[in-house]
């Protein structure tokens, strides 16, 4: 049995999303700024696709820039925000618990004169916005906090932060990473006080090599990349088109069904805790139920080491990652878990599992049971 | 200068007696086979006892040419050379004028021409032709000085078939042809030291093959990529390495659950070697090679090698035994293997180390507390060897 259970990592793509993208590669092949009519095809797929995502988000299609990815959007909306407005301010905030795509933007912005300051967050991974409320100054340009913590899936109280801010500072602009929340979250952003907001196509069922960054009417950034000025000049090279459209589909479709399939998330996170909780000495990080995200489960099994136990799961065929999979391969300390005081011997031992609308429950079942029998042989055989 | 051939230098083969065409032709081989990767076309012939590479396509990559030669053992130079065909006197002082001119853009050095007459025939003798080539350069170039006794650059001039001249030398890596030497079995690891091993012995013209211990799910996928790309770096010197992966997880185990905790590590390595050796004779090697180096860790004292060479009869190699890590690390820089292998991959030999392992472990201690679990381990030992996976590394 196959069971895929890294999708906070990247998700399988849907197939609808992948034909059209075979379409869009052998046949609609033209580029967006040709003035025949291949150019005028391809550049109609841009529009669907814009469309497509704006309608999830309740905002308009000029609200929508396609990047190559999360990172870029979180650095386009960082240091382009910053860039552009300079002359008004030098202080940024954001979380401990963010992204490196975010937090190392930041400490390049901090070699360059910016001053940034890093909320903190409570044992289970929420910022306070009494301490996010007193952070705000008369120079803070922009505030940036992850919607869904890509490693315990925490969720930050995102519309209360969003008003919080415009009270203390009209001026400062929002920027919400929503990188593992958009598609399992319903997010408005004109309602939510979102000024920009990042997403990428690899988590939600689209191709990798496709994000996209809505930024809200009225916002002004510079260009961190310069070239033939497509995107009305903000992000120049030519749209990849076979990815934008797959990324428009995917969103559309993950969408659609959302209420319901967050409910089916939640419902086999639920019943998966509860079965890991069987097996002595796991702990779950971060809250639980509806407090957290529907599709990531952080776990810590005391005494087995975490590398270990994915390549044992690995055998079984089943698939999941330690730490943060997503940032990189090495075994490095997983800032999120330090953030929320995992305790130091537990650090070493957290497994994330990751659902995705593909996940059944047979899987989930076939996981606990596989767990059961192997974390008592891994507890036998210890290091030291 | 386009340069179109190579005259190779080689430093202990000329030294062999009846048998030095044995080491040359192996030489020639392991040049043919390291220029196979190169763009262009190459003829290696021997001329006088002497190796010589021509280039015979049009086009061929320089830097890489060299690059591979100087990856062959046995090359203690490899000399860019020029060819010409017209061998009267004229001729030779117009073409050393145009080669000084093209390969020496600044002309303030001491130089000394020195002759050698293939063809006994010729009109003038090696000193004679050393005199009048010098006298031309001397009249093109003011800036050159002539020093007879430490030159900053010799020139050669040989009359064979055809003129040949060079005078730049860049060094080989010395050491003896691959395949003249016997075969020998590297336990690598992923470490740092034992590619460095499997280099050095080779460097005397052995040829390698490699045994892995994997330990899944201790040990991952990754970690055993790193060991094939590591037999693949080392392949660039020693030739193709037939790697053998062996699943070492029921035997680690085993012994985890059947010995004293403290001495895992020392019966470990008894196990390793010992499988090392059966594969080792199945496939024809004549000795054992390890990245050992005394006193590094727990293993490598001389009390724990004591105890851990005991259990072979085939020699054991460890050509890094006296290095300090640092110069290790050298060699590995050098010979390009240690970016790859200081990447972050548990390898099976600490998975399950202890905290305070024997460091002077006593052979009939270990010899005892082995036994306990002897016959388990010996039939898990079998299967290991049983279940080994071939993989051929070459780049």
């Amino acid at each position: 049995m196959k069971v895929y259970l890294d999708n906070s990592a990247t998700t399988r793509v849907y197939p609808e999303a992948a034909e059209l993208m075979t379409k869009v590669m052998l046949e609609d092949y033209g580029n967006p700024s040709s003035m025949h009519r291949l150019g005028v095809d391809a550049e109609k797929y841009i529009k669907t696709a814009r469309e497509q995502i704006a309608a999830t988000l309740k905002a308009s299609e000029k609200e929508i820039l396609f990047t190559s990815c999360g990172t870029e959007s979180d650095n386009l909306a960082i240091l382009g925000y910053a860039a552009a407005h300079k002359r008004e301010g030098h202080h940024l905030i954001t979380t401990k618990i963010e992204h490196p795509a975010i937090l190392n933007t930041m400490e390049h912005l901090e070699k360059e004169g910016y001053e940034v300051t890093y909320l903190d967050v409570d044992h289970e991974g929420r910022i306070s916005l009494t301490q996010l409320r007193d952070s705000i100054r008369e120079d803070t340009l922009l505030v940036s906090i992850m919607h869904t913590n890509n490693e315990i899936g925490a969720l930050q109280p995102i519309e209360e932060a969003g008003a919080l801010i415009k009270k203390c500072n009209s001026k400062t602009v929002f920027h919400v990473d929503a990188v593992q929340g958009y598609g399992k979250n319903r997010i408005i952003p004109k309602k939510m006080g979102i000024d920009m907001l990042s997403a990428s196509g690899h988590k939600i069922h689209g191709p990798k090599g496709i994000g996209f960054l809505y930024v809200k009417n009225g916002i002004r950034l510079q260009p961190i990349l310069f070239g033939g000025g497509q995107q009305g000049g903000l992000r120049s090279g030519t749209e990849a088109v076979p990815s934008i459209a797959g990324l428009g589909l995917a969103s559309a479709k993950i969408n659609e069904g959302l209420e319901q399939e967050r409910e089916t998330l939640y419902s086999l996170r639920d019943g998966f805790v509860k079965d890991l909780l069987t097996i002595p000495d796991v702990i779950i990080n971060g809250r639980e139920g509806h407090e957290t995200a529907p599709h990531i489960v952080s776990a810590s099994f005391r005494d087995v080491r975490a590398e270990v136990l994915l390549h044992a799961l690995e055998d079984k065929g089943i698939y999941v990652s330690s730490g943060s999979a997503c940032a990189s391969n090495h075994p490095q300390t997983s800032a999120t878990l330090l953030a929320i005081g995992v305790e130091q011997a537990l650090l070493d031992s957290t497994i994330r599992f990751s659902f995705s609308v593909f996940t059944t429950k047979e899987e989930l079942d076939y996981t606990v049971q596989v767990l059961k029998e192997l974390i008592p042989v891994l507890r036998k055989f210890k290091r030291g | 200068m386009e340069w179109k051939s190579f005259l190779i230098k080689y430093a202990e083969i000329g030294v062999k007696g009846a048998n030095r065409y044995v080491f040359e032709d192996q030489l020639m081989k392991q040049m043919r086979y390291a220029l196979k990767r190169c763009e262009g076309e190459f003829e290696v012939r021997k001329e006088a006892g002497r190796v010589f590479v021509d280039v015979t396509s049009e086009d061929y990559d320089y830097d890489e040419t060299v690059e591979a030669l100087s990856r062959v053992f046995g090359i203690s130079e490899i000399c860019p050379m020029m060819q010409y065909e017209e061998k009267d006197i004229e001729n030779i002082r117009k073409e050393a004028v145009a080669y000084v001119g093209e390969v020496y853009p600044d002309k303030a050095f001491t130089f000394k021409v020195m002759c050698r007459r293939g063809k006994k025939d010729y009109p003038l003798d090696s000193m004679e032709i050393a005199a009048s080539v010098g006298e031309a350069l001397l009249a093109a170039y003011p800036e050159m000085k002539v020093d007879v006794h430490n030159p900053d650059v010799y020139l050669y001039v040989e009359v064979r078939q055809k003129i040949y001249m060079y005078s730049v030398a860049i060094p080989g890596p010395g050491g003896m042809p691959v395949g003249t030497a016997g075969k020998a079995m590297l336990l690598l690891s992923g470490g740092i030291d034992s590619p460095v091993a499997g280099y050095l012995v080779s460097k005397r013209g052995v040829a390698l093959e490699a045994t892995y211990f994997h330990a899944p799910p201790y040990t991952s996928d990754r970690a055993k990529q790193k060991v094939v790309d590591l037999a693949k770096l080392v392949s660039r010197y020693s030739g193709p390495v037939r790697l053998h992966v062996v699943n070492f997880t029921d035997v680690q185990l085993a012994i985890y659950e059947g010995c004293p905790h403290e001495e895992l590590t020392i019966i470990m390595r008894r196990y390793m070697m010992r499988i090392a050796e059966e594969i080792a004779k199945k496939n024809d090697c004549i000795g054992l090679v390890t990245g050992e180096s005394i006193g590094q860790v727990a293993s490598q004292t001389m009390q724990a090698m004591l105890v851990t060479n005991e259990v072979c009869t085939l020699p054991v190699y460890r050509p890094v035994v006296g290095f300090d890590k640092q110069e290790i690390v050298d060699v590995s820089e050098k010979i390009g293997t240690y970016e790859t292998s200081i990447q972050p991959f548990e390898d099976c030999c600490t998975i399950f180390v202890a905290k305070h392992p024997v460091t002077r472990p006593n052979p009939d201690v270990i010899r005892r507390h082995e036994a306990a679990v002897k016959d388990k381990l010996d039939e898990l030992a079998k299967i290991a060897v049983e279940t080994e996976e071939l993989i051929v590394c070459r780049m």
